[in-house]
């Protein structure tokens, strides 16, 4: 698969693997660096998550969307161990994942940024970055002491935390307070930061809320380029036209299970998705005997207008309006 | 008005035994709240448990002095795996609750009368100084520069107070400027985002609770050894807020703001409790009674304390920078 990626150049790799797949939740993937089966996840008698089977493809821009409520956020907590499933399995891998609290579940391999920016404010930009490197000897407690122990390492970590400063034009702040950032900065702090792990599967909550368009061209870029550095993506995002510019399939939720997936060129047309998004039946037609009744109103409506212009127009249209909507509902 | 003894009484508040004790442990406070954010309202248990560990091994238990100290020691690491073990894991402020609360029953623990074999009730424990005072290698006589000195027992006292002073001050700064430091401020700044990059929250807070309530913990053994005894009610919920009060003036999340925190503190209470005295006793305050002293001492403390906040609202040492991010 890795070979594959040298050649072709990711993107070519990853709609090439989704090409023939059918548009079924839970459809199996040629190479899934994630496989989910029956996660769910109750807050009393509400149902948030129940997912009952879907798989990640290793080295895609995979989007996850769904309206309001429809429990992404939620799903990308059980994954991440930011919160407990009340059942289910899912494997990174092939290693089983479920029951791993979240700082073991990022030293696999799995690292995510928050739909709300977590930037440690307090802290410079470049200790933000550097916090995000793993296996850091300085970090246990008797070596800390001993800066011999750390140095060599910390001047390493400082060296790839400058390269990835720069990249994401952030260079110019390293010594800044990040809470002095603006909002976008911030959000391109987070993943960057996430990146200073050495991620496999990185999975972004709504990396573009709040951001302002010109740093969204920026960000899209970003993402993209995870990709080509054979990283695999999974990113929650609203906005379709973004969903539509960089992901490689897309997978949508709603009330708390997977109801579609597919390209994203054709997501939006599914009917599932369309009925997801604005209610089902929003333009059924209604039964025959409503039919009738909406039509002898609206001739009886036509019939007044021609009698006696102007006057009855508006009292005549407006309760044939009314029972419409009312029959609808 | 005497005003040299106001002014020597001044001094030595700067460098006393109360500055060393209320210093370490504020040096603790700053640990846990400057730095990691934890909000510990029972550092003054920590320095009860090691106090009580220290008297009750030396004078029930017959002990060398040396293992009263491990056990003084054994006794705080002990407390903060009992604290933080159900606390840790949960929101902050359930720390604040329980550790005032677990602070609240080892004093009345220490107190009561059903154990008053082993803690002395509200008496406390007595004579268990012995061995240290032993080891002073100061000839008997007065130390010290024209007005200004102290006796044999105190200056031993304070030599190796202030050492421990000195050396906690140079782990935390060592600790606070390596990577181990950098995980700590940042579960300050937000835990979660901590956790998302792979470093095990809880441990890291498990370790600040035991370092800060050790070095505090000293405290309570200099408390111990100056005073010849302990007793209860020494230890309760004022030293925890005396200790506060201290890392917030000196600055939080500052490597010498506690020590320097201790001095302004005791100077200023030693300062214009002595001055408020002098002018009652000497009738320049004719509607004060020496009794009325005490108490408006505190208030007028409290109010230099709002004073200084309201000029450095970042402590003496601390960033202004810092103090308009938590603005935002």
């Amino acid at each position: 698969m890795r070979d594959d990626t040298m050649t072709a150049g990711p993107k070519a790799t990853a709609q090439a693997a989704f090409k023939d797949l059918a548009r079924e939740p839970g459809v199996p993937k040629p190479d899934p660096i994630l496989v989910v089966d029956n996660v769910v996840r109750r807050f009393g008698g509400l149902t948030a998550v129940e997912v009952s089977h879907v798989e990640i493809q290793r080295g895609s821009i995979t989007a996850l969307i769904g309206p309001n409520g429809a429990g992404k956020t939620t799903f990308f907590n059980q994954l991440t161990g930011f919160d407990t499933a009340d059942s289910g399995t899912w494997t990174f891998n092939g290693r089983p994942m479920n029951g791993l609290p979240a700082h073991k579940v990022v030293r696999a391999g799995m690292v995510r940024t928050f739909q709300l920016t977590k930037a440690l404010s307090r802290l410079t930009v470049l200790e933000n970055m550097r916090l995000g490197a793993q296996k850091q000897k300085g970090e246990s407690f008797w070596r800390a002491l001993v800066p011999s122990f750390w140095r060599e390492q910390e001047d390493e970590i400082t060296e790839r935390a400058e390269e990835l400063l720069a990249r994401f034009k952030l260079d110019a702040k390293r010594d800044d307070f990040a809470g002095s950032l603006s909002g976008g900065q911030r959000k391109l702090l987070e993943m960057a930061r996430a990146l200073m792990v050495r991620p496999e599967l990185v999975m972004l909550d709504e990396p573009m809320a709040g951001v302002n368009p010109a740093l969204t061209q920026s960000l899209l870029g970003h993402v993209k380029d995870l990709r080509e550095q054979g990283m695999t993506v999974l990113f929650v995002e609203h906005d379709m036209d973004m969903v539509r510019d960089i992901s490689d399939w897309v997978i949508v939720m709603a009330q708390g299970a997977v109801i579609a997936e597919g390209p994203p060129s054709t997501i939006m047309s599914d009917q599932r998705v369309i009925d997801a998004y604005l209610g089902a039946h929003h333009d059924a037609p209604l039964s025959d005997s409503e039919l009738a009744a909406q039509l002898h109103e609206a001739e009886a409506a036509l019939e007044a207008e021609i009698h006696d212009p102007g006057a009855t127009r508006s009292a005549s249209t407006a309760p044939g309006a009314e029972t419409t909507e009312e029959t609808q509902k | 008005m005497d005003w040299l003894t106001i002014l020597t009484t001044t001094v030595h508040a700067a460098i006393g035994w109360e500055t060393v004790v209320y210093g370490l442990a504020a040096i603790g406070v700053n640990i846990h709240f400057g730095y990691t954010g934890l909000l510990n309202f029972g550092q003054a248990a920590f320095m009860a448990v090691a106090g009580y560990g220290l008297a009750v091994s030396v004078t029930v238990m017959n002990l060398p002095f040396w293992i009263g100290i491990l056990v003084g020691l054994a006794a705080a690491a002990v407390l903060a795996l009992l604290l933080g073990i159900p606390t840790l894991q949960l929101r902050a402020d359930y720390l604040a609750i329980v550790t005032i609360a677990a602070a609240e029953i080892v004093r009345l623990v220490f107190r009561s009368v059903y154990f008053k074999d082993i803690f002395g009730g509200s008496d406390g424990r007595r004579g268990f100084n012995t061995d240290f005072y032993a080891m002073n290698p100061y000839p008997p006589g007065r130390y010290g520069i024209g007005p200004f000195g102290f006796g044999e027992r105190t200056m031993w006292l304070l030599t190796v107070g202030w050492i421990v002073v000195l050396l906690c001050c140079l782990v935390v700064y060592l600790l606070m400027k390596s990577p181990w430091g950098r995980v700590l401020k940042a579960i300050r700044e937000d835990e979660d985002a901590v956790r998302a990059l792979g470093k095990n929250v809880f441990a890291y807070k498990m370790q600040s609770l035991m370092l800060g309530g050790i070095i505090g913990c000293f405290g309570g053994f200099f408390y111990g050894l100056y005073n010849g005894s302990v007793q209860p009610d020494v230890f309760g919920t004022e030293m925890t807020f005396f200790a506060y009060t201290i890392v917030i003036l000196g600055g939080a999340a500052r490597v010498f703001g506690p020590v320097v925190g201790a001095m302004i503190f005791w100077v200023l209470f030693v300062f214009i409790g002595n001055t408020l005295a002098e002018l009652v006793a000497n009738g320049y305050i004719p509607f004060m009674s020496t009794i009325q002293v005490g108490p408006i001492r505190y208030a007028l403390v409290g109010l230099g304390f709002i004073l200084l906040l309201v000029v450095r609202p970042q402590g003496i040492f601390g960033d202004k920078r810092e103090i308009a991010i938590d603005a935002r």
